[in-house]
């Protein structure tokens, strides 16, 4: 009786062949895995990438919950024309600190890896409300109404402690000072000497929105003002060998 | 009584399986498949000989006999066509700002690179056809009223470092600001509504002139330094005339109170992080053809 014959034995016991099959599958998925945790590569060393602050992260959760995501992608491809039209291509450490990343495939709207920066506060705000007073032929829905909700910071401090859990290094004391932080980035007269220790690098300090209180509009716009704008792109030095 | 059946029968071999006398068929598999998936195969191990393929050392995969890589072949294209365009944007570069139109073949190079900087650029705020938002306060190019200025100089730093940002490296940003009247309570609502008269007094639309009377002493005293005595502002500070029928936000009686009392604060980038100074240039040269360029 050869090792082939023997595979009557599975195929008899339905047992037998689902603790086989499960062993298989284990091995492939080992193969395809494993191997990211040993490379180096898998996500370059990159300075400047730093963790949201609690308002951005406050506007990443609403660009997710609004399902921005499903017509805007976040990654620049090496190519050309990408490269061209919307700057230098994405990398794997600029969306580090994302969970879940926003990566997509699906562009009905453009890319906004890099948006940050690339129009002022006031465009993204007429931009939001009503997107065909600023791009006629646009086909996006208005979120307007983002300007009136307000947005309560109460559990911003637990909000990065679960991001911390997953590995974003959320230190204690920015933990600590969410709430104070959350606040100061939205109120260019407040004292933010804490945030810009905190988070030093590429923090905008604005009223985003233009408006008294924090909308979730302030929020939104401090996340889509940071996107692209972490990595100083002058300095860096792309590694050949990816 | 039909004989095909059991003629067939004896042509194809059967798995050997039986169950509850129904027999299986094991039947070759076709030879085009067969060959298929064996050079697939045969190509797979090819492929990855020959591409960066094997997760086996920690600095990362084989590279392959070919040494393949994204990131090296997306830069090989870009600098294939930086350097088709070397010649024609070292000479832009070179050159007097004054002296670009002037010169046939940089004006037909930077009539279409700057109308594309432009399109990719400056087209959401500005608009497509660069005829500006009126309502929401992005500036007409099309027209000969300027901020700023409309010289080619002025363009070209303005493009530059931008309007009212935090973000330009140099700190060149062009800056002002307006003072709010009303919400930081400079002026009485009574003045803001006689000198929103005013203004529509000197840029000749229907006004209350006995207002408007009262709105001079106003604007003397709290606007002339800026938007000049004549109100033909003052580009230095970008402060627009207001005797022209161009407006950035509206002329209405509703929008001029509204400017007044909560002043405006419009932002541009600075594109020297984002273009080159050859697009910068480029782009400079598209708006001030536009046909209001000094």
């Amino acid at each position: 009786m050869g090792l082939l014959d023997k595979h009557s034995v599975l195929e008899k016991n339905a047992t037998l062949l689902l603790i086989f099959a499960f062993l298989v599958v284990t091995i492939g998925g080992i193969v395809e895995i494993a191997p990211l945790f040993y490379l180096e590569n898998t996500i370059e060393d990159v300075e400047g990438v730093r963790p949201y602050t609690p308002l951005e992260l406050t506007g990443r959760d609403i660009y997710i919950r609004e399902g921005c995501y499903v017509c805007h992608s976040q990654m620049i491809r090496p190519m050309r024309d990408e490269v061209e039209r919307y700057g230098h291509y994405s990398l794997a450490a600029e969306s580090q600190y994302d969970h879940p990343f926003q990566w997509g495939s699906k562009r009905t709207g453009p890319d906004l890896a890099r948006v940050g920066g690339r129009y002022s506060d006031a465009w993204q705000v007429d931009h939001l409300t009503n997107p065909q007073s600023v791009v006629p032929e646009s086909v996006m829905p208005k979120y307007g109404f983002l300007l009136n909700r307000m947005v309560d910071p109460a559990h911003i401090d637990e909000r990065l402690s679960t991001d911390a859990m997953v590995g974003v290094p959320y230190t204690s004391d920015m933990i600590e000072n969410a709430k104070a932080d959350f606040a100061a980035q939205a109120d260019p007269n407040s004292d933010y000497d804490g945030l810009m220790e905190r988070y030093p690098n590429a923090t905008n300090v604005r009223n985003f929105d233009g408006r008294p209180g924090i909308s979730e509009m302030d929020a939104l716009v401090a996340y889509l003002q940071v996107l692209g704008t972490m990595v100083d792109f002058s300095t860096f030095e792309p590694v050949a060998s990816r | 009584m039909s004989k095909r059946p059991s003629k067939h029968k004896h042509e194809v071999e059967t798995t050997g399986h039986q169950w509850d006398g129904i027999e299986e068929y094991n039947n070759p598999l076709p030879k085009w498949w067969l060959w298929t998936f064996y050079a697939c195969v045969i190509w797979g191990i090819g492929y990855s000989i020959a591409m960066p393929a094997w997760p086996i050392f920690k600095s990362g995969a084989t590279p392959g006999i070919m040494h393949s890589s994204t990131r090296a072949n997306v830069q090989a294209d870009i600098d294939k066509f930086a350097a088709a365009n070397k010649p024609i944007q070292e000479k832009l570069v070179s050159v007097d700002l004054d002296q670009i139109s002037s010169d046939p073949e940089l004006n037909n190079y930077t009539q279409n690179a700057g109308a594309a900087v432009f399109r990719t650029w400056c087209a959401q705020c500005h608009g497509a056809g660069a005829g500006g938002n009126s309502k929401l306060g992005y500036p007409n190019l099309l027209d000969s009223a300027w901020l700023w200025g409309g010289t080619m100089e002025d363009i070209h730093f303005t493009v530059t470092h931008g309007i009212r940002n935090e973000t330009d490296p140099d700190g060149e940003a062009r800056y002002s600001q307006m003072p709010a009247f009303g919400t930081d309570e400079l002026l009485e609502p009574a003045q803001i509504d006689q000198v929103v008269q005013y203004v529509r007094k000197i840029s000749g639309q229907d006004h209350d002139e006995a207002m408007a009377t009262e709105g001079e002493t106003v604007f003397m005293d709290n606007c002339s330094a800026c938007h000049a005595e004549d109100g033909t502002g003052d580009q230095m500070q970008g402060a627009p005339n207001l005797t022209d029928a161009v407006w950035l936000y509206g002329g209405d009686v509703d929008t001029l109170t509204y400017t007044v009392t909560n002043a405006r604060f419009g932002v541009m980038p600075n594109w020297n992080e984002r273009l080159s100074e050859a697009d910068i240039r480029a782009v400079a040269a598209y708006v001030h053809s536009l046909g209001g360029g000094q």
